[in-house]
């Protein structure tokens, strides 16, 4: 089974900051780190390899400092990385990226899965991994619990919904996102990091992966951000302290004020 | 900061060794000790991250690193829980006796298992009436045919029910006393070895402590390490090459009762301001971190002196797991004191590290049979000057 997992580098903080001139996040002086639902899809490739054999590639687009998170990928057991990198694909929104990442995808050949994590913990917007599905033409299965087997060109698995959960049934090839629930990520390996500590890891082009300049990168990015702000603190809320039958008491009152019950 | 020169691989190790000590001892280690739950999760972390092979050679699935490679992952461990690092240690002093005298045979069989994690090991030397004094075995191996007959009960052994491959000190000829003892390996489920209950300790709870029965236990003849009679040389050789992985374990455990004394004693306010402006406080972190430190160094130069291929070198191991275990029980002494009432509550981890150190004076030989071992090597010495 041949899986191709994106990963995402993001920043290793969750008071992210943002550049007011250029609303974008500011990145600089922020560790990075692989986006963590990023690092469950590569846990889940790591296990269907384990179970079924093949080969996991891991891909990520993005500036080249991009290179330590496919090195720590590397260090966790997977097979192959690439960078895609390159001045045209800066600003990409959310459709240029899955765009980019499509036609990196088309150059690596034949596979059977795509991973990605639910969504990156800095954007926030689960998009990239139903994008690059539209762009490739391929069923997709968002928010994947479990992967319950692989059977006769078909992938069987569990949807997560808030009230409970889906079995669903794919055929292959397709694109899969997961979420935390999947797996616990395992950690680096020894060997692992000392080969990571000596490859080379190979980085493609727009021209390399024949992406259309125009559709990659802030020009081919549908999105405008025009502003990004912190919600304004709500002062029109009530803490019920004291003893618990005062409290429930209270709770009731206001509840029927409201009319709500 | 002392700077010991580590290579880019060790510092990888230490990373390594780290990450699975922030991640996964430190959040469980009150709860294993409070359930005395044995850490196999945790274990097969490490195997995962191939930290179990970090001592056996490469041809037989290992990392190939040495005995201060050992120390620097031991060290990092010990920072969390020294029950935790004591099963991982146990499986090095298990196999050691493989390793050092095993035929290709037995090395092949099973050093790559050990390695991978898919086995765990145990040492088995210590019986009701031998402790110190490791001439005293009384469990017996004799020769009937192609097999060995073993009889008789080891006590107090690390690892014990929940290893998969035991060396198993015997009695192969009483008469000849030390020199009549033998190893051998014995695997769980052969008939006739069974184990005693899970012993309750004062520390290192998590820890798997169990008796070995055997009774009429029957192994093939060649699970012999080496030659009959070579039991007490081995099981010498072994442990003079274990006990620096038991220093290791007492620097790693005093330096994470310092870190958090120093911690607690620049958050904790008392008489208005944090209590590590007072000298008093200062003064007992100031001989916390310094032993630690000296320990950590003479830690380092022997387990880089064997490593270089010193051939005896029983009284510089003894004297490294002398001063650290000795370093610990003082230190996380203090680092109670440190916390004060706090200190002494489970709440905190401090009262645990405290409980924990003191087997480290007592198991791989008690600090007086080290101060014994450093004596006579010094008689030894003296002797060969004269001379």
């Amino acid at each position: 089974m041949n899986i191709i997992v994106c990963i995402k580098q993001v920043p290793d903080t969750n008071e992210v900051k943002i550049d007011r001139e250029t609303n974008t996040l500011i990145r600089k002086g922020v560790p990075s780190i692989i986006n963590p639902f990023d690092e469950n899809a590569i846990e889940a490739a790591l296990q269907l390899k384990e179970q079924y054999g093949g080969k996991v590639t891991v891909v990520s687009m993005g500036p080249p400092q991009v290179e330590t998170a496919l090195k720590d990928a590397i260090a966790l057991g997977v097979d192959e990385v690439v960078l895609v990198t390159d001045r045209v694909f800066a600003g990409a929104d959310t459709w240029a990226t899955s765009y980019t990442l499509s036609k990196a995808i088309d150059k690596l050949g034949a596979f059977d899965l795509i991973i990605c994590g639910k969504q990156a913990i800095d954007g926030d917007t689960a998009q990239v991994g139903p994008g690059i599905a539209e762009f490739l033409k391929l069923p997709i299965v968002t928010y994947v619990r479990k992967v319950v087997e692989q059977k006769d060109g078909s992938l069987i698995m569990e949807k997560e919904f808030e009230d409970g959960y889906e079995v669903m049934k794919t055929p292959l090839p397709a694109v899969i996102t997961v979420t935390k629930e999947i797996n616990v990520p395992r950690l680096p390996s020894l060997k692992g990091k000392m080969k990571a500590k000596t490859i080379q890891v190979p980085t493609w082009s727009a021209a390399d992966i024949g992406a259309d300049p125009e559709s990659a990168g802030l020009k081919g990015s549908p999105t405008k951000v025009m502003k990004i702000f912190n919600p304004p603190v709500r002062t029109d809320r009530e803490k019920l302290e004291g003893e618990a039958v005062l409290i429930a008491t209270t709770l009731v009152a206001r509840l029927k004020e409201r009319k709500v019950i | 900061m002392i700077d010991y020169n580590l290579t880019e691989e060790q510092q990888m190790i230490k990373e390594l060794a780290r990450k699975i000590t922030l991640e996964k001892i430190i959040p469980v280690r009150a709860e294993l000790d409070e359930k005395e739950e044995f850490p196999t999760e945790i274990l097969k972390v490490m195997a995962q991250s191939d930290l179990m092979g970090l001592y056996i050679p490469q041809e037989y699935g290992g990392y190939g690193g040495g005995v201060f490679d050992f120390c620097l992952a031991t060290e990092e461990f010990s920072k969390g829980c020294i029950g935790v690092s004591v099963s991982f240690a146990a499986n090095a002093l298990g196999s050691g006796p493989i390793l050092m005298y095993g035929s290709e045979e037995q090395k092949k069989k099973y050093l790559p298992d050990i390695a991978s994690g898919k086995k765990w090991a145990a040492f088995g030397l210590t019986e009701p009436n031998a402790g110190s004094d490791a001439g005293g075995v009384q469990t017996t191996a004799v020769l009937k045919g192609n097999e060995y007959v073993l009889n008789g009960t080891k006590q107090w052994i690390t690892n014990g029910g929940e290893a998969d491959v035991y060396t198993i000190v015997a009695m192969t000829d009483k008469a000849k006393g030390s020199r009549g003892a033998s190893i051998f390996i014995v695997e769980k489920g052969t008939p006739g070895f069974t184990f005693g209950k899970k012993e309750k300790k004062m520390g290192i709870r998590c820890s798997a402590t169990r008796e070995l029965i055997f009774e009429n236990c029957k192994i093939p003849k060649e699970n012999i390490l080496g030659k009959e009679g070579m039991g007490f040389i081995i099981t010498m050789k072994n442990l003079d090459k274990s006990r620096p992985g038991i220093a290791a374990q007492g620097v790693g455990l005093a330096q994470g009762a310092t870190d958090y004394a120093v911690q607690y004693a620049r958050e904790r306010v008392q008489f208005g301001k944090p209590i590590i402006s007072l000298q008093a406080i200062q003064f007992m972190l100031a001989d916390m971190a310094t032993m630690t430190e000296a320990s950590r160094a003479l830690l380092y130069s022997v387990a880089r002196t064997i490593d270089s291929g010193l051939k005896d070198f029983s009284k510089e191991s003894a004297m490294a797991k002398l001063l650290a275990t000795d370093t610990a029980m003082h230190v996380t002494t203090d680092a109670v004191q440190v916390l004060g009432g706090y200190g002494y509550m489970r709440e905190y981890p401090v009262e645990k590290m405290m409980r924990d150190a003191k087997i480290l004076q007592i198991y791989e030989g008690t600090n007086q049979i080290q101060r014994s071992v450093i004596g006579h090597q010094l008689i030894k010495e003296a002797a060969s000057k004269k001379a």
